[in-house]
């Protein structure tokens, strides 16, 4: 039986034995990107509802829509929901300790040039307890592609708040409310140096892959936001009880601007989600300043 | 990132041991560093940012010791042979991703140049008092090589050494050295480049899809190292992980052997790595056990005390961890006491007391550190422990 869903097919044959202890469902389906999965990883640890299966598939069409050589491009992820992206991708791929991706993906870049660095994790990951490193790795302009993946909690621990809570969240460690100021992921990225910010809502689904495929592809540190729902952990206390909830809020709140000033696309309870590429500028990478410098010093030398 | 090692240096040089530490480890062939400033280690990244670019090595200074650990972990998995440096509040940064590196098999060095703590302690003055840090540091049951060189000279050779069992076991290997061995110049003799022995990472040897990364063949203790770009998909995760490096994290049915094998490939091998100096230990009645510069500040109390006709005899723990419980017991069965100085409130001691199990006296000579131990008080713990009077 076939079944064509947004172009992509399906092939869905459901057997029930009445003999075994349940029903046996058997889900066969030739996935367009599954030569680039760990299928036999599947099925994956997140709920229903969340985001990361749209993210992770943007990804992967992107990645496969940039023609990047795969033998050379390395997923490092950190720890979250976010941070078992790692280990579902067909890729040489790194799961490494909590806010500590990016380091490692730099030594990684560092180690072996040639190499693509895509970093793919969550907020609390990459701004909170990694923002020193979030912060440096954008300052340095190191080739690396940064997805971030904002659902405004910590997901995996239970929906505790973040760097990234609006005000007024609720969370399980802000009963009452949070009172903190929180990042704003794209605005970070952009003040510390980054060469390509953008910020999309999973439900824009084919712009943010065509954003993802000009992140990878340009040189320098690039850095693609994904606001993306978590219905057990923040959409069901925001009366989002389920992803579509917050896939119609997206809808109605979602508001593409491109060039917006990223100091000015804040996003708090309630209120807009200013989306769009905000940053796309051109400067030397580490590794071009580096190359450059040591050649006016060293290169008679050399 | 070809390999250049026309820079290398060889010959005999007036030498800082951090600068040897530096120099070893470009001899080792390590062409990346990450790091960041801290006394007394300083020198070691500073030396590494002059050196590498001359040897088509990459010098990356990171915004902290959590990153600087980090970046050489990804180093060493894109195919480097990679090192740090640091110091005491460095090096409890580094613990928690020195546990990664454990978990991931991944190979490397940090050198540890210790110097007197609790916290900023005294950023300045020696001592070895992370040396406990070093063997439980970070989180979780695991085993650990540290070496613990006492003269630039062997911060040299250790360094050198420090890589090679890194590719051998898969493993960080720690180098504890201090603020004396790291700031004192002495004589350092590089030999030549074809003279050093060193050990290359072992690749897989089987196509990728027959690969698995944590698979280890039977004899052996530690799996071929695919890295990125290699073409191999590898996958690897600081979670507890299954052969082929995925979570496996229901239940204790893989964590039993794969933290098991951790600790098995380092103390099954104990007779391969442990490095010992022995010096006049078949007639001993006492023994100074000791490691690093407090076993060098023990050489003038020996000698005084040889002069007095006391038979005392000395060994240093080159190789601190995995330690040579073996050694320390058979020992503790031939003499009357085991003195142990080193430059912290008794920390090695308790291991050479568990060796000892009572068949010896063992005598701790603390010193919370700032300065080596006054020779005096060694000399004077030789004295006690063979029952001679002691003006104190």
């Amino acid at each position: 039986m076939g079944l064509e869903m947004n172009g992509y097919r399906l092939d869905k044959s459901i057997e029930a034995d009445s003999e075994s202890e349940g029903l046996v469902e058997e889900i066969h389906g030739h996935h367009p990107m599954d030569d680039l999965l760990r299928t036999e990883r599947l099925p994956h640890i997140w709920c229903p509802g969340c985001g990361l299966g749209t993210a992770l598939t943007c990804f992967l069409s992107a990645l496969r829509r940039s023609e990047l050589d795969l033998d050379k491009v390395t997923v490092t992820s950190g720890i979250g929901c976010t941070g078992r992206v790692a280990g579902y991708v067909r890729l040489d791929s790194f799961h490494t300790t909590h806010g500590r991706a990016i380091p490692f993906a730099t030594g990684l870049k560092m180690g072996n040039p040639e190499l693509k660095a895509v970093v793919f994790s969550g907020d609390g990951d990459l701004v909170t307890i990694g923002g020193n490193h979030f912060i440096h790795a954008a300052r340095r302009n190191i080739d690396m592609t940064v997805i971030c993946v904002n659902n405004f909690n910590y997901g995996m621990t239970g929906g505790q708040a973040g760097a990234t809570t609006p005000i007024g969240g609720l969370t399980t460690t802000t009963p009452y409310g949070d009172y903190e100021y929180p990042f704003n992921v794209s605005a970070l990225a952009a003040a510390s140096g980054a060469v390509y910010v953008a910020r999309w809502t999973v439900l824009h689904a084919r712009r943010l892959e065509r954003s993802i495929t000009e992140a990878l592809l340009k040189p320098g540190f690039s850095m693609v936001e994904i606001i993306s729902p978590c219905p057990t952990g923040f959409g069901r206390r925001h009366k989002q009880r389920e992803g579509l909830d917050t896939m119609r809020y997206y809808h109605e709140h979602g508001v593409i601007k491109h060039g917006a000033d990223p100091r000015e696309t804040d996003i708090k309870l309630g209120g807009a989600i200013i989306e769009g590429k905000f940053v796309d500028i051109d400067k030397l990478t580490f590794l071009e300043q580096r190359a450059r410098r040591l050649e006016q010093v060293l290169g008679k030398r050399k | 990132m070809k390999e250049n090692q026309k820079n290398v240096l060889s010959g005999e040089f007036f030498m800082q041991g951090d600068i040897a530490c530096a120099e070893g480890a470009i001899c080792a062939g390590c062409r990346f560093f990450g790091g960041y400033p801290i006394t007394p280690a300083t020198e070691v990244a500073q030396q590494m940012s002059k050196r590498l670019p001359l040897v088509d090595g990459m010098f990356i200074q990171m915004e902290d010791e959590l990153a600087s650990m980090n970046a050489v972990l990804g180093a060493s998995w894109a195919g480097q042979k990679a090192m740090t440096a640091t110091s005491g509040p460095g090096a409890s940064l580094m613990m928690e991703n020195l546990g990664l590196g454990i978990m991931l098999e991944t190979p490397c060095v940090l050198t540890n140049v210790q110097r007197g703590g609790p916290s900023t302690g005294l950023p300045t003055l020696a001592s070895q008092s992370d040396m406990m840090q070093a063997k439980w540091g970070s989180h979780g049951d695991y085993s650990i090589i540290a070496l613990a060189p006492s003269s630039p000279q062997e911060l040299f050779d250790l360094t050198i050494h420090a890589f090679n069992l890194a590719e051998i076991y898969r493993t960080p290997v720690l180098v504890m050295t201090d603020a004396e061995v790291g700031h004192m110049t002495e004589k350092v003799v590089i030999p030549p480049q074809e003279e050093i022995e060193i050990v290359p990472r072992r690749k897989p040897t089987v196509p990728p899809e027959e690969y698995l990364p944590y698979r280890v063949a039977p004899g052996e203790w530690v799996p071929p190292m695919a890295v990125a770009g290699d073409g191999y998909y590898i996958h690897t995760t600081g979670l507890t992980h299954d052969e082929r490096g995925y979570p496996a994290t229901t239940d204790d049915s893989v964590q039993w052997p794969l933290v098991q094998r951790l600790i098995d490939k380092i103390e099954k091998n104990k007779d391969d790595i442990v490095m010992l100096e022995k010096d006049g230990l078949d007639d001993a009645e006492v023994v100074i056990v000791s490691y690093g510069i407090a076993a060098r500040t023990a050489m003038w109390p020996i000698q005084i005390a040889r002069d007095e006709g006391i038979r005392v005899g000395l060994l240093r723990l080159i190789t601190v961890w995995p330690f040579p419980d073996k050694q320390i017991r058979e020992l503790a069965g031939q003499v009357e006491g085991i003195i142990v100085p080193e430059i912290n409130m008794g920390q090695i001691v308790r291991e050479v007391e568990r060796c000892a199990a009572g068949q010896a006296d063992v005598i701790s000579v603390p010193h919370p550190g700032g300065d080596i131990h006054d020779p005096q008080k060694v000399l004077n713990a030789i004295r006690k422990a063979v029952g001679r009077e002691v003006e104190e």
